[in-house]
């Protein structure tokens, strides 16, 4: 320690001046917060102001800086000093921009600053700049799990990029589901005739690319390691495994169709009534001419049912729409038309979806004579001459059609692998010695995709109706499994040209991944960091709880069954810190201490000040920057919070509560992202653990002798900025009514 | 300045003695006012209205719809044919587009028009008598010759079907066109907003279809009302006549009290321009226009 | 059924099989378009006269497909159509649904499907027989005549029913007794008959109507 120098800085500019006591903060920074050297500056983030902090770090010494000033999150370039560790009091954004104006709200205004001064500097006290973990050795491979249209497309623009990739397909060629298609639905304009499919030119390019490495007849039996150190074993169909060294995995594993034989009411497994793939099948034999069904009778007319066995809400069937059926139809209708215009072709659609520019592929449908009948088919019989009963949708009434063939286009099943819930229940009972459990076990794993030696499971989570858990909006390309991406439709139903799309930020995602591994720095959301967990082993009791909470899957077990952290596979949510009950894992810059030392030097007021003081914890994701968005646009909220930003819900330890509470807090709320199938949480599960364990305070505020509504949890959107202010302001008043917490004094 | 020259095409419902005899008469001091020449279509024929599909058929209508550019082009060269009535407009203007589209019917068509020693090179304009003032006149130009600004006057501008839909006046919208409150406006009255401005008012079905007719144009006219209006301005004869004349049958049906006059822009701009009551064909309300009456007698 | 309408009714259905769209496609004006529509219902929420009508456009286009021939040969929806041309400006697809609808109306009636004595159809004949008459319409002719199209008694109430309207009409000078027995007249009236005689002859032998 003898080599930190600790300064503040404290900025009067955007008015900060003018409505706060500067020279008061630099006492206090002084007084209280010990800080070796104080500063105030008129416009801190000017040149002169940054060049004045350069110059201090450079000559006096400097290493930590307590920046009183804007918010963390803005001019965050001109304050980014790589050698210090700097923290940010948030004076601006949340202490001016959102007291209400007036001399009546000076003192608690100027008390609000004060605080956050003092936070400050405890904060930068217990920071460490991180130092990083670079590794020369990384690999940069991409490993490419299946040889359909998106991993085909994910090792072509990898390898296009620079990068060697190993491509591993468990059929004897490349092309996937694409392969056994006639033509594919159009790609490019002008969008009005099918056209081809691109799959062998693009297996011809990956047999002859210089950086492609493809195992065809293979399969994954084994990934072990992290981003950038993945160790993989490829067993081919004969037996020989071969072992491959990458640095991140894309997992292209694709879909199966929904078994038709499961929909014997829409006529699945009699004859004549086959699915998309079946036609694509007959349209391929018929090359060009006249195509025939399994009797060798030309199809004269052919009725396509549409979401056969999808969009079901009895919960027999899919839920979910695939996406890419109804321009399927299309398609296959045209086959038919091209080649015979008087052929009957009709699409029974209850709502034609036509993404993309669909619209002009339907309108060339139309133009051709494929008759589009919106209906809803009850019962399909097939045979020699097969019916479609339907209800006519518009005319509103119970007829039929008849036709040769009747085409079912039912959906896509993600080839997601083992589904983790079943595994955990399975796992837990086999390592309680279950015999047939352990079996059972074995059985599930032999379906598993990607053979994850992890703790957490063989395969990534799922999310719902067992697709790849991704974040469909705010962070597609993003699995719970730091350095393997899924893509196309084992994510979500798609067509060829998203799953194009989709392959191709899934490689780029690859791409980064390999590079953050090897300079140590941690993936999405926060990229740029360089820190990681670290552990007191010595403290650990073995309770597993980070094992099981961090969303990422990444810490494993030791042979001595303590935690073994993957740093290259972590997200630094902190979730595992938070999880901790005895507090033993910390990053250098961000720890128990880093909050709680802030907590603590809250200035608590007695009872009789009529002043409560209540903690907010705020996702640093949306909570804050909502925090900030209210103070932008000078949306006014009481001025006895005292906000701290965390980097996810998930990782506030309940020590942290418990501290406020025992030194006076009135109420602690915390501000997290939605949680549920529509989570909004970066880290997709840790505002979800921070519900799960502050559901479990009632107990700790019973025996502190304290209401349950000292503690709140709220979920907060980036967009929230008026609601924040009214939550605040509601929650202070709340707290006003049940007085003031009986615990003061005694911290 | 030389007067600009049109092949005009007064339509049926403009002659003498005949339902919209009225705008014709207001027309005069407008086309006076404005230096604009009118040269009637000799022998021109109906147009067709928009009833005369169901025995016409497609092909007859195109022809006598023809007919009358033919004669214009022969007769009146280099001259756009300019109607005031929206239903020969669109006729007109349908079949000059349909036949610039189609050359198997413009074949046809000739061959029908050669029966009556015509023939077409589709070469005429088809324009209404609203857009020939708001393109080749001009806003300011239409402004210059008011002498009686219509102040005080509030009036609900009912553009109603065929002025406005399919062709509309070019630049505004289907669904609220400006140009009719912009000329009100410019004559010194004053535009209510209503929310039946191009509600149709059951066309040719007054005749056939009247109580459901007779609804539309009842929901016109309380519109008109609750905007506050004195009157109704329309651009279109059938309109007019519609809106006006069922008025009473209204009442007698429902027990309403209708009483609001309905008249052509060309009324407004005639009192404005200093026309009589007379001249502007005020008399020939079934509904009297009293207010504008007034305006004129200042 | 006349015996001209009949048989060409006979040679249609033959023709087209069981194929009513195509039928609409070859006979019908812009029949060419209805398999385009895409059932959006747009043009069935924006008719004037939409809850009067048996079918919407919509659901006329979806019969034309499902070959409904009769039901919508016989519909009286298209006699609804009061040429307002909302539909067309706000179809999505562009379908000209007020050409449509005439185009059908006029088929309906010259295969005499459409309804006996729908009063729009009897109206829209007069108009025309009147406009053929004289190359341009005699509104007082065609006012009598359309009152007396129910027989005379009917005329006689009719015309009751309306004298407010006609007298107000009458004393703004825009109703003309007189043209009762003259009136407006093309001309050449003669070549203007000639003319639409052709033009029908060169459209109906093209339907296969003559
Ligand atoms: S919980 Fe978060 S911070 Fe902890 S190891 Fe997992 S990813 Fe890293
Ligand atoms: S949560 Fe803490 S005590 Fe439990 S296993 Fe992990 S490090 Fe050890
Ligand atoms: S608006 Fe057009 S596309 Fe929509 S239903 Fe009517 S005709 Fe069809």
């Amino acid at each position: 320690m003898a080599d930190n120098k600790f300064a503040a800085y404290i900025c009067s500019g955007c008015g900060i001046g003018d409505v706060l006591n500067v020279g008061a903060l630099e006492k206090i920074a002084q007084k209280e917060g010990k800080m070796a050297m104080v500063k105030s500056h008129p416009f801190l983030c000017n040149a002169e102001g940054v060049q004045m902090i350069r110059d201090d770090v450079a000559n006096e010494g400097v290493t930590h800086l307590c920046i009183a000033a804007c918010s963390r999150r803005a001019k965050a370039e001109a304050f980014s000093f790589p050698t210090a560790a700097v923290a940010r009091a948030n004076l601006r954004e949340g202490v001016i921009w959102v007291v209400a104006e007036g001399s009546d709200h000076d003192e608690i205004r100027q008390e609000m600053a004060e605080d956050y001064v003092r936070m400050g500097c405890a904060e930068v006290k217990k920071m460490i700049v991180p130092g990083g973990n670079v590794k020369e050795s990384s690999s940069k491979r991409i490993l490419v799990v299946g040889g359909g249209i998106s991993g085909m497309t994910a090792a072509l623009a990898a390898a296009d990029a620079g990068y060697e990739v190993v491509i591993v397909e468990k059929s004897a060629a490349l092309g996937g589901f694409a392969r056994n298609l006639l033509k594919r639905v159009p790609f490019s304009g002008p969008y009005a005739e099918p056209q081809a499919t691109g799959v062998e030119e693009m297996a011809a390019r990956i047999g002859t690319h210089p950086r492609i490495k493809a195992h065809l007849n293979s399969t994954v039996a084994k990934t072990a390691g992290a981003p950038g150190r993945f160790q993989i074993s490829v067993a081919q169909e004969s037996g020989a495994v071969t072992e491959e060294t990458v640095g991140a995995v894309v997992q292209a594993t694709g879909f199966t169709t929904y078994d038709i034989a499961r929909l014997p009411e829409l006529g699945g497994g009699q004859a004549n009534v086959v699915d998309q793939a079946g036609l694509e099948a007959m349209a391929k034999q018929a090359n060009g001419g006249a195509i025939k069904r399994a009797d060798g009778k030309e199809v004269k007319s052919v009725v396509f049912v549409q979401c056969a066995g999808q969009r079901d809400t009895t919960g027999t069937h899919l839920a979910y729409c695939s996406g890419h059926c109804c321009a399927t139809s299309i398609k296959q209708a045209m086959y038919f038309k091209d080649q015979n215009p008087d052929i009957d072709t009709v699409v029974m659609y209850q709502d034609l979806r036509v993404p993309g520019m669909g619209e002009d592929f339907y309108r060339s449908a139309q133009q051709k004579g494929v008759i589009f009948t919106k209906g809803k088919a009850g019962k399909v019989s097939g045979g020699d001459n097969c019916k479609v009963e339907f209800r006519d949708l518009i005319l509103d009434e119970d007829t039929a059609a008849d036709a040769d063939l009747v085409v079912l286009a039912t959906g896509q099943v993600p080839n997601a692998g083992v589904d983790l819930d079943v595994w955990t229940e399975i796992n837990t009972k086999a390592e309680g010695g279950d015999e047939a459990a352990k079996q059972q076990r074995r059985d599930l794993e032999a379906t598993s995709v990607l053979k994850l030696a992890y703790r957490q499971g063989p395969d990534m989570p799922q999310f719902k109706y067992g697709f790849a858990d991704s974040h469909f909006i705010c962070f597609p390309y993003e699995t719970r499994r730091t350095g393997i991406y899924a893509t196309g439709p084992v994510r979500r139903p798609m067509d060829m040209l998203q799953a194009q799309e989709d392959a191709t930020g899934a490689a780029l995602k690859a791409i980064q991944a390999v590079e953050n591994a090897q300079q140590g720095r941690a993936a999405h959301p926060r990229a740029w960091d360089l820190s990681f967990p670290k552990a007191r082993l010595e403290g650990c009791t073995q309770c597993k709880r980070c094992t099981v909470e961090c969303p990422f899957g990444a810490i494993d077990e030791d042979e001595k069954r303590f935690p073994l952290f993957n740093e290259e596979r972590c997200r630094r949510c902190g979730t595992c810190m938070g999880a901790c009950p005895v507090r033993v894992i910390s990053f250098e810059n961000y720890s128990c201490d880093t909050v709680g030392s802030q907590i603590k030097a809250v200035n608590v007021p007695d009872e009789f000040e009529e002043k409560p003081r209540i903690l907010i914890l705020a996702c640093e994701n949306d909570a804050y920057p909502a925090l900030d968005m209210a103070g932008i646009q000078r949306i006014t909220y009481s001025a006895f919070v005292r906000a701290i930003p965390v980097r996810c819900l998930g990782s506030v330890n309940t020590i942290w509560i418990t501290d406020a509470l025992n030194s006076g807090y009135d109420g602690v709320m915390m501000m997290g992202c939605k949680k549920g199938d529509d989570y909004q949480c970066h880290f997709v599960k840790g505002s979800e653990m921070a519900h799960y364990r502050m559901s479990k305070i009632g107990d700790t505020l019973k025996q502190l002798g304290l209401e349950p509504e000292r503690v709140q949890t709220q979920e907060v959107a980036i967009t929230d900025n008026a609601r924040v202010a009214r939550l605040i302001n509601e929650y202070v008043e709340q707290i006003n009514e049940i007085g003031p917490s009986p615990m003061k004094g005694f911290g | 300045m030389a007067k600009k020259q049109y092949a005009f095409y007064p339509g049926c419902s403009s002659q003498k003695g005949a339902t919209a005899s009225n705008f014709l008469t207001s027309l005069d001091v407008v086309v006076q006012k404005l230096d604009l020449q009118l040269n009637e279509i000799p022998d021109w024929n109906c147009c067709g209205a928009s009833i005369g599909y169901a025995e016409g058929g497609e092909l007859p209508r195109l022809v006598i719809n023809a007919r009358n550019l033919a004669i214009a082009e022969k007769e009146l060269p280099g001259q756009d044919m300019v109607s005031g009535c929206p239903a020969c407009w669109l006729a007109t203007r349908e079949t000059h587009e349909r036949l610039a589209e189609h050359a198997n019917l413009l074949a046809e068509t000739n061959v029908a028009l050669k029966e009556a020693g015509l023939n077409l090179n589709n070469t005429v304009r088809a324009r209404h008598m609203t857009e020939v003032l708001i393109e080749d006149i001009g806003w300011d130009a239409m402004k210059a010759p008011v002498v009686k600004p219509l102040d005080h006057l509030k009036i609900a501008g009912y553009v109603g079907c065929q002025t406005n839909r399919p062709f509309g006046i070019a630049g505004e919208s289907f669904e609220n066109p400006k140009y009719l409150d912009k000329m009100i406006e410019t004559v010194g009255a004053e535009a209510v907003k209503y929310d039946q401005k191009v509600t149709c008012c059951g066309g040719a079905l007054a005749f056939s279809e009247p109580d459901k007719s007779q609804k539309q144009i009842r929901d016109i006219v309380e519109a008109a009302y609750d905007g506050g209006a004195d009157l109704i301005v329309t651009p279109c004869q059938l309109c007019q006549a519609n809106v006006e004349v069922y008025q009473s049958e209204i009442n007698k049906k429902h027990g309403t009290k209708l009483n609001m006059p309905v008249v052509y822009y060309t009324q407004l701009m005639s009192i404005a321009y200093g026309g009589t009551a007379q001249q502007a064909g005020l008399d020939g309300q079934v509904i009297k226009a009293d207010k504008l009456a007034a305006i004129a007698k200042k | 059924m006349t015996t001209n309408a009949n048989s060409a009714n006979q040679n249609a259905l033959a023709r087209y099989k069981n194929n009513f769209l195509k039928e609409v496609e070859a006979n019908v004006e812009d029949g060419h378009m209805v398999k385009m529509c895409m059932q959006c219902g747009v043009c069935a929420g924006s008719c004037p006269l939409g809850p009067a009508w048996q079918h919407s456009p919509q659901k006329i286009f979806m019969m034309i497909r499902a070959g409904k021939r009769e039901e919508v040969l016989g519909s009286d929806s298209m006699w609804m159509c009061t040429s307002c041309y909302n539909c067309i400006v706000r179809c999505p697809r562009q379908l000209p649904i007020t050409h449509i609808m005439h185009g059908l109306a006029n088929y309906a009636h010259r295969l005499d499907l459409a309804p006996k004595g729908q009063p729009t159809r009897e109206i829209a004949k007069l108009f025309w027989d009147n406009l053929v008459k004289t190359g341009r319409v005699n509104e007082l002719k065609f006012s009598l005549a359309m009152y007396f199209k129910d027989g005379f008694g009917q005329g006689v109430k009719n015309a009751m029913a309306m004298q407010a309207t006609g007298l107000g009409l009458l004393k703004a000078k825009r109703l003309n007794p007189m043209e009762l027995v003259g009136g407006h007249k093309c001309k050449d009236i003669g070549g203007f008959r000639k003319m639409v005689a052709k033009a029908r002859e060169i459209e109906d032998r093209r339907r296969g109507l003559a």
